[in-house]
């Protein structure tokens, strides 16, 4: 066996791979789903609470940012563990999935209200005072002309944090999720070869495609005729 | 009603922090008047045109403008600022929207005016300040000076009883502040009641009714425009007058 054939019988060996496609494909699933859930319910919730901190009540704003601040820190394996295993003491026993969700969610909603703060205070005052002397009251002012401004800043940092948080859901084997890398590790022990490790990267890869391609069409969408 | 001023400002205090910017200022201003505003930059001109629609809330006095009291808590600030336009320096354009999306924002979301409603009257303000042709322009595509009429006319297409105008030629290449003044002129000539604050001496002095020179947060004089350009009583107006006219 040449060294060529030695490598490719490890990591893309036909035979393991055709056998552990079915496995690695229902993880594939399950990572959409999870990867779906977070990205809609974090973004939506760092969203609203970008939009509260606009407000400027000053006790709300130390509040939201401590708990931005918390969420940013703290290793998201780490709030996995603690939601896991910590809220059945609180009498609710979350499953694995629902676990990973909610911390991978928490995790990348404190992110997006940073993302987001920094698009809405980066719109220039000038555009505030306009729109207020034209009678827009704030939240019109917030909605029809700074937030449309903030967002198009927001795309390309935004969508880092989604491609980051997807690989995130990686994480929830630890409380038993079979997602890719879960069916793609668990194969690579049952067979004694990486070839299904291989396969998860390439789901990875065929995943984040449509991801990068979506986040290029809104950012053009966003952009603003010169 | 003739007599009724159409503002009418009573003794305002601005502090900023430690800082006093507007020592207690009275300006009255007729219905149909052009008063220009001068003075040395930090005198509080600007301060003293933003306490007027409230972008800057004053320390103390009194604003009252159409009869609407702007100081009043149980003002509606929204309602009232509708009919108080607003001119900048920096235009302050939408730069999302196109100049016709500009004009009509305001007369959708504050005057409840339905989109086609809207789309005529903002079309009409356009063709006021001569850029009809450009309603599908967005503020990138256009130079300095249509950018400013452009907001000149999202102002005006709200009808409102009194404009503003902050240092609105300020921020222009030489060669466009003709056309910002001359729709300024136009819309003096339709009546309009403004307050302005501007360098454009040339423009003070053929159009305006009254100069108004502050210095230092106080209003040290005022009057026709000859008389102070001519004839300054105060010695502190002369040589602002003997500066900006060395240039």
């Amino acid at each position: 066996m040449s060294r060529w054939e030695q490598f490719t019988d490890t990591f893309f060996n036909g035979r393991v791979m055709a056998k552990y496609l079915p496995d690695i494909l229902s993880g594939v699933v399950v990572t959409i789903e999870l990867a779906v859930l977070v990205v809609v319910t974090g973004i939506a919730a760092g969203l609203v609470l970008a939009l509260l901190r606009s407000l400027g009540v000053r006790p709300l704003n130390w509040l939201i940012i401590g708990v931005v601040d918390l969420f940013r820190s703290l290793p998201p394996l780490v709030v996995i563990v603690l939601i896991y295993f910590g809220l059945p003491s609180a009498g609710l026993s979350p499953s694995g999935f629902v676990a990973t969700w909610l911390s991978l969610a928490l995790v990348q909603m404190a992110f997006s209200e940073e993302i987001f703060w920094a698009g809405i205070t980066s719109v220039a005052r000038g555009q505030w005072e306009a729109a207020r002397s034209t009678g827009l009251s704030f939240g019109q002012t917030l909605m029809s002309v700074v937030l449309p401004q903030a967002v198009r800043l927001t795309i390309p940092p935004l969508t880092n944090r989604t491609i980051a948080i997807t690989k995130g859901t990686a994480l929830g084997t630890v409380v038993a999720v079979t997602e890719i890398l879960g069916q793609a590790s668990s194969a690579m022990s049952n067979s004694y070869n990486p070839s299904p490790l291989m396969l998860g990267a390439a789901a990875y890869l065929v995943l984040f495609f449509p991801v990068v391609v979506a986040a290029r069409w809104v950012e053009t969408k966003f952009a603003w005729k010169r | 009603m003739a007599d009724r001023p159409i503002v009418d400002a009573r003794g305002v205090h601005k502090h900023f922090g430690a800082l006093h910017v507007l020592k207690g200022v009275d300006l009255c201003v007729a219905e149909r008047e052009l008063v220009f505003v001068i003075g040395p930059s930090g005198s509080g001109k600007s301060t003293l045109l933003r306490c007027l629609n409230r972008l800057e809330e004053p320390s103390s006095g009194s604003v009252v403008v159409d009869g609407i009291d702007m100081l009043d808590p149980r003002t509606d600030i929204n309602h009232a600022r509708q009919r108080i336009g607003m001119v900048f320096q920096s235009f302050n354009l939408y730069p999302h929207m196109t100049a016709l999306g500009n004009v009509t924002l305001a007369l959708r979301k504050v005057a409840g005016k339905s989109r086609a409603e809207a789309e005529a009257l903002g079309r009409a303000a356009l063709e006021r300040v001569g850029l009809a042709d450009r309603a599908g322009h967005t503020p990138g595509q256009l130079s300095g000076g249509q950018q400013q009429r452009v907001a000149i006319a999202r102002s005006i297409a709200l009808e409102p009883r009194v404009m503003l105008f902050d240092e609105p030629t300020s921020a222009l290449d030489p060669e466009l502040v003709g056309s910002v003044l001359e729709v300024m002129r136009a819309l003096r000539e339709s009546g309009m009641t403004m307050i302005v604050v501007s360098h454009e001496m040339g423009f003070a002095r053929n159009a305006a009714d009254r100069v108004v020179f502050m210095d230092a947060g106080s209003l040290v004089e005022e009057g026709p425009p000859a008389a102070i350009f001519e004839r300054p009583a105060h010695e502190r107006t002369r040589a602002f007058i003997g500066q900006i006219q060395r240039h």
